[in-house]
């Protein structure tokens, strides 16, 4: 591209201007590679080497070798229950927030009127701060003056003191996630609106019922969208923090101790920066595994539209 | 029949999206007497405005705000200008190694908050920055992978022929991007700045690592702070959670076509 400009130019100019031509590229995305180093790939590897490391935030450290790792599967109980707790959110958290974002996805894609309107309604909480959005709840959820107690009073039940019982604590974080769900249900809406209306004015001439319609159109021709929205998902829920650490501080009896706040608190609390960095390369392989799981497990689940079949056809 | 089965079961899904932010709001504006009543009182009989100014009051919310504002102006700044360099940069030349760069700089994306924390703390207090702004600032000026991403698939709409007639007429690279592309790029640009507001200014993770001194404090530090302070009345902690969940709300409505467009298209938040 380059060559063609610098003919116009007189020979010495010209020798200048392809020496600038090969390095301007790199000019232009030069704060990016600095970035990379200094913020991102440098920090994870050196992360990496923190972890095989005794390193207090003050003081001397010294090698340890897999230490840190076999102290954490071995003599550490509160690891497994850190782990046991966002186990526990991700299996509740995750397929309910896929479930809902897609129902209001789909109400609101079968609607004419008022669109616009119910879809901010929808997405309004995911704007707000995620402290903003624990003070809310928090207030929501008291026990003796919180509106939802009133909600469930209206019913005939007596609600419980959500934050302070070790049984709906985490249920709590749970329903304050889904509160905040909204970008997930704006991608599914982008996916249903991608799916040509004809294959559904022809099913209905086939004479196909609505969760026919549902369960062989809406489903594969969403999978793809469905396969992101589950991987942000998986790895949302791995990395809860902010709702735990404002709204329970971890509590009842460990009931809400998610594994980001485990890791967090070993760093900053505990000043055990060596330690708290195998957690996080820990957790780090944990994600990375599942979502390759879910890649791979895809193939099987998740259609492409101009994908061809080889074993059809021939 | 379903239509209105439709309509009722969106009327009922709003009523429960929004009755914590109605909640949030009458009880800001509650006296005493009415804070603590069972059933709930939802309108207040007089509304207390002047419980904002109290709460605002009985903490240095104003430097808090100082803060938080210099740290979202200047990192959306930060963003705006190295991203979209980078983005032009990956859009528009060809250069060695450039698609390994380009597959890094999505991978990057991954890699989750909790392992690059600690070492950049460390990076950090080496540098002599805890407890400065600059840890939440400095980051920002050396672009942001998804934004990156978000900017050089718009630029790639943009036709080359406009740019081959700058270059005809003279114009440098750099001019090039300055005078001719930036213009072009108002709509993402527009949309990143959103994206970098809403997170800037709703970071609680980010300071809470990174400040100790409370003269550095951000509002959602300061919020989160406030609750353990004046816990007992709940009213104050809604009026200042009130303030600050404005501004994010504001932007939203001011840009939303943007957002929604932008997600949708993107399929990611910032």
């Amino acid at each position: 591209m380059n060559s063609t400009v610098n003919t116009h130019y007189p020979l010495a100019k010209g020798r200048r201007k392809i020496k600038w031509g090969r390095v301007t590229p790199y000019l232009f995305i030069f704060p990016w590679l600095f970035g990379l180093f200094a913020f991102t790939l440098g920090p994870l590897l050196f992360s990496l080497v923190v972890s095989f490391f005794d390193w207090p935030i003050v003081g001397q450290s010294h090698f340890i070798g897999f230490g840190n790792y076999i102290e954490m599967f071995t003599a550490d109980p509160l690891f497994w229950t850190s782990l046991e707790v966002t186990v526990r959110f991700a299996a509740l958290f995750v397929p309910l927030n896929l479930i809902i974002a897609l129902g209001l996805a789909m109400l609101l894609h079968h609607n004419r009127r008022g669109k616009a309107f119910f879809r901010t309604v929808f997405y309004l909480p995911s704007v707000i701060s995620g402290v903003a959005l624990a003070m809310i709840w928090a207030w929501v959820y008291s026990g003796e003056y919180g509106i939802l107690n009133y909600f469930l009073s209206l019913l005939g039940i007596q609600g419980p003191d959500w934050l302070n019982s070790s049984t709906w604590a985490p249920v709590s974080i749970v329903i304050a996630s889904l509160w905040g769900q909204g970008t997930m249900m704006l991608i599914f809406l982008a996916g249903l609106k991608n799916i040509p209306q004809e294959l559904f004015e022809a099913a209905s001439i086939d004479g196909a019922g609505s969760v026919h319609k549902f369960l062989r159109i809406t489903l594969p021709m969403l999978s793809p969208t469905l396969l992101f929205n589950l991987i942000m998902t998986i790895i949302s829920a791995f990395q809860q923090l902010t709702l735990s650490l404002v709204l329970t501080g971890g509590g009842p009896l460990h009931k809400t101790y998610f594994y980001a706040m485990y890791t967090y608190e070993n760093a900053f609390k505990y000043s055990r920066m060596g330690y708290s960095a195998a957690n996080a390369w820990f957790m780090f392989i944990i994600v990375l595994v599942l979502t390759l799981l879910v890649f791979k497990s895809s193939s099987a689940w998740v259609y492409y539209e101009g994908e061809v079949k080889k074993n059809k056809g021939a | 029949m379903r239509r209105s089965l439709n309509y009722f079961l969106l009327i009922m899904f709003s009523i429960l999206f929004l009755a914590p932010f109605f909640w949030m709001v009458t009880t800001a504006l509650k006296s005493i007497d009415e804070l603590y009543l069972f059933p709930p009182k939802w309108i207040p009989s007089k509304l207390h405005f002047d419980n904002f100014i109290d709460a605002w009051k009985s903490q240095p919310f104003h430097i808090y705000l100082k803060n938080s504002l210099t740290v979202t102006i200047m990192t959306m700044l930060g963003q705006l200008i190295s991203s979209s360099l980078v983005a032009y940069g990956f859009a528009r030349f060809q250069f060695k190694g450039k698609d390994f760069l380009f597959i890094l700089l999505l991978a990057t994306m991954m890699i989750p908050w909790e392992v690059t924390m600690i070492p950049l703390y460390m990076e950090f207090n080496w540098l002599g920055w805890i407890n400065s702004l600059k840890t939440l600032i400095v980051p920002s000026w050396f672009g942001a992978p998804f934004f990156i991403f978000l900017m050089r698939q718009f630029i790639m709409t943009i036709p080359l022929e406009l740019e081959e007639a700058a270059r005809i007429d003279g114009a440098n690279r750099l001019q090039i991007f300055t005078r001719l592309i930036i213009p072009l790029m108002a709509p993402v640009l527009i949309l990143v700045g959103v994206f970098q507001f809403l997170n800037s200014w709703n970071d609680y993770l980010g300071p809470l690592i990174f400040l100790n001194d409370q003269s550095n404090y951000t509002l959602t530090l300061g919020l989160a702070l406030f609750r353990g302070v004046y816990g007992v009345d709940m009213r104050g902690v809604m009026a200042v959670t009130a303030l600050i969940c404005l501004p994010p709300l504001a932007i939203f409505f001011a840009a939303q076509r943007h957002i929604v467009g932008g997600i949708a298209s993107t399929g990611i938040k910032g």
